[in-house]
């Protein structure tokens, strides 16, 4: 027997190709933008959602018979701010200098649109087991992206992956540097990652044409 | 011989046509022959017979005096640089030299030959994927893009940049014509904010200063060479005059470190009247933009003069530099001439190309006073109206639909002639 049933499989996989958050949905365009100069604030990000999303949306899944409607967005709003600040102060705690990076953005997953969204849009209605699915599966879909962007964005803009130089050292002049190479100032700034994720989207719908919208 | 080729070319055409690399031999075939097969000045509803090809090359014709006296000056500073500048400065015999030429010829033709080679390989593999005839678009942006950056720019990162300027600033909307930015302005934005050390600064404008620093600091024994810009110059804080460094004929002409194409503002203006007499460019944005640069330049002149900004302040030497003379120094002429008349990326509409002009002109020396990190703001200026230029127009034709249908309720409609008024006309006549 399969671990998940082939519909619940879609609930994680959709969100990873077709149903991309980012790329499809053009939700959470801010915060890719802001933090995917490094690789390791992304990953660090999309751990942080990953876990907001996936305990949110059970969280709320579970509420989602006692929620009155008319206030619902609040009630949604105190879950995701309360998860938040628990991923915020484990950050201040254990990773000093990444919560200091990361900054504001950190607060700013309140906002994510893609957390209110999937809120709004399924744990209110569906079950805990499908709800947690969809959770981990546009978190994911998400931190994939995320984590790409931040890989093209470090390692041509600082030559460095994790921080580790893997293209030598432009001081001393080794590696690539030696044969005069630079590293790529424009892929620092935020504008970059509007292209990189700009690029991603038109590769991706270049592979599938169905995902062309009608203009 | 040459007419083999062309039937070669023609019978490989003839052979491709509807495959699929069939734009490709198109574009080669048009590229070098005049097309067999053209719009004709026939038809009641064709206003000029003049095709894409024609006006492109139009734009180039002017655009090869700039060439020209880039590659002089790109010899002339390197060794005025080296052996100090000419003391009774003779144009023919310290500037128009065969050593100044072929000193710029060989630095200046690798940047011209990497911009048309990538470009263009980029421009057909794109046709041929996507099934459309090559533009000759690229043949005036593949020309601009060696005269607007520095001499020095090295040649991977012009690479780099071109193809990021194709892609992103033309092929991704559709390719020639569809483009909101212009595609030289993109690959020099891209170079700027990419390799700001590359693109800035005293070291990059005089062939060779940056190779000698580096010797410098590798412990060769050779002299530091450089040479600012003007507008370098005085963002740098430099107050006293700027007469001391270059006269005012000295920027005139163009005998000033700058980007390879820019300097010369005479013949900026040759090359615009140039453009203005055969139509191919926009007196309106030309003139506007120029007006722009001048109001925004007497404005921060009065400041000065009004005593509003101290002496010490980081704006003053850029604030009180006159306001025409903006006009002479960094690349604005250039742009206004051959950038902002850009008829895909400005402004359409009569009205629309005043406010757009306008609003470069004014731009680009507020970003050049105001930002001592941009010395030269133009570039940003163009782009930003680019953006804009959609906006401008939108409202432009709003306007003009609003001032009709307002007319046409106003409009008295004349009553029908009687017999009785009829007759009074006759009298009185």
């Amino acid at each position: 027997m399969a671990l998940l049933s082939k519909k619940d499989a879609n609930l994680i996989l959709d969100p990873l190709a077709d149903n991309n958050p980012i790329t499809i949905q053009v939700l959470g365009i801010c915060s890719a933008l802001a933090i995917t100069a490094e690789l390791k604030a992304s990953v660090v990000m999309a751990i942080s959602v990953l876990f907001v999303m996936g305990v949110g949306n059970v969280v709320i899944s579970l509420m989602r018979n006692v929620i009155p409607s008319k206030i619902r967005i609040i009630v949604q709003l105190i879950v995701v701010a309360t998860l938040v600040i628990v991923v915020d102060q484990v950050l201040k705690a254990f990773a000093y200098e990444l919560s200091k990076t990361l900054s504001v953005f950190v607060g700013l997953i309140i906002t994510n649109c893609i957390i209110m969204g999937r809120f709004e849009a399924f744990a209110l209605g569906n079950g805990i087991w499908r709800s947690f699915l969809d959770g981990i599966g546009n978190a994911l879909g998400y931190g994939v992206i995320l984590i790409i962007v931040g890989f093209f964005r470090e390692l041509l803009g600082s030559g460095t992956l994790f921080g580790i130089p893997v293209l030598g050292d432009p001081i001393t002049k080794t590696g690539l540097y030696s044969i005069g190479y630079e590293n790529n100032g424009f892929m620092i700034i935020p504008p970059a990652a509007l292209i990189v994720v700009g690029i991603i989207i038109w590769v991706q719908r270049s592979r599938n044409r169905a995902l062309i919208e009608e203009a | 011989m040459a007419l083999q080729l062309k039937r070669r070319l023609h019978i490989l055409r003839e052979k491709y046509r509807g495959k699929k690399m069939a734009p490709a031999f198109n574009a080669l075939h048009t590229f070098l022959y005049t097309p067999n097969d053209t719009t004709h000045g026939r038809g009641t509803h064709v206003k000029a017979v003049d095709d894409l090809k024609r006006t492109m090359n139009t734009v180039i014709m002017a655009l090869v005096p700039c060439l020209l006296f880039g590659m002089f000056n790109t010899g002339y500073q390197h060794y005025s640089a080296i052996n100090g500048f000419p003391e009774n400065f003779s144009v023919f015999e310290h500037f128009l030299t065969w050593d100044n030429f072929w000193l710029g010829a060989v630095t200046v033709l690798p940047l011209v030959i990497i911009s048309y080679g990538v470009g263009l390989a980029i421009e057909f593999l794109f046709a041929v994927i996507k099934g459309h005839e090559v533009e000759e678009g690229y043949l005036v942006t593949g020309m601009l893009v060696p005269l607007i950056i520095p001499v020095d720019t090295p040649l991977w990162m012009l690479v780099i940049a071109v193809a990021f300027g194709v892609v992103i600033g033309k092929e991704v909307f559709g390719g020639t014509g569809m483009n909101i930015l212009n595609p030289a302005l993109t690959i020099r934005a891209f170079l700027f904010f990419a390799y700001p050390t590359w693109m800035s600064g005293d070291k990059v404008w005089v062939h060779g200063a940056v190779e000698r620093s580096n010797e410098i600091a590798a412990g060769a024994n050779v002299d530091a060479i450089s040479g600012e810009t003007v507008l370098g110059y005085l963002a740098a804080g430099n107050t006293e005059g700027i007469a001391a460094k270059y006269d005012l004929a000295d920027m005139f002409f163009g005998f000033i470190p700058g980007s390879i194409g820019e300097t010369s503002t005479f013949l900026i203006l040759l090359g615009g009247l140039f453009l203005i007499f055969t139509k191919i460019a926009s007196w309106r944005i030309m003139v506007s933009a120029v007006i722009g640069s001048l109001v925004m330049g007497l404005i921060f002149n009065g400041a000065v003069a009004w005593e509003w900004i101290p002496e010490y302040s980081k704006f003053y030497g850029l604030m009180s530099f006159e306001f025409w003379q903006h006009l002479l120094v960094g690349g604005l002429a250039f742009g206004i001439v051959y950038m902002a008349t850009d008829p895909v990326t400005g402004s359409q509409t009569n009205r629309g190309k005043w406010i757009y002009g306008f609003l470069i002109g004014f731009i680009s020396v507020m970003i050049r006073v105001f930002n001592p990190g941009y010395p030269e703001g133009v570039f940003l200026a163009i782009l930003l109206m680019n953006v804009f230029a959609p906006t401008i127009d939108h409202y432009v034709v709003r306007g003009n639909v609003r001032r009709r249908m307002k007319r046409a309720q106003n409009a008295t409609i004349h009553p029908k002639l009687t017999e009785e008024s009829e007759a009074l006309k006759v009298e009185t006549v």
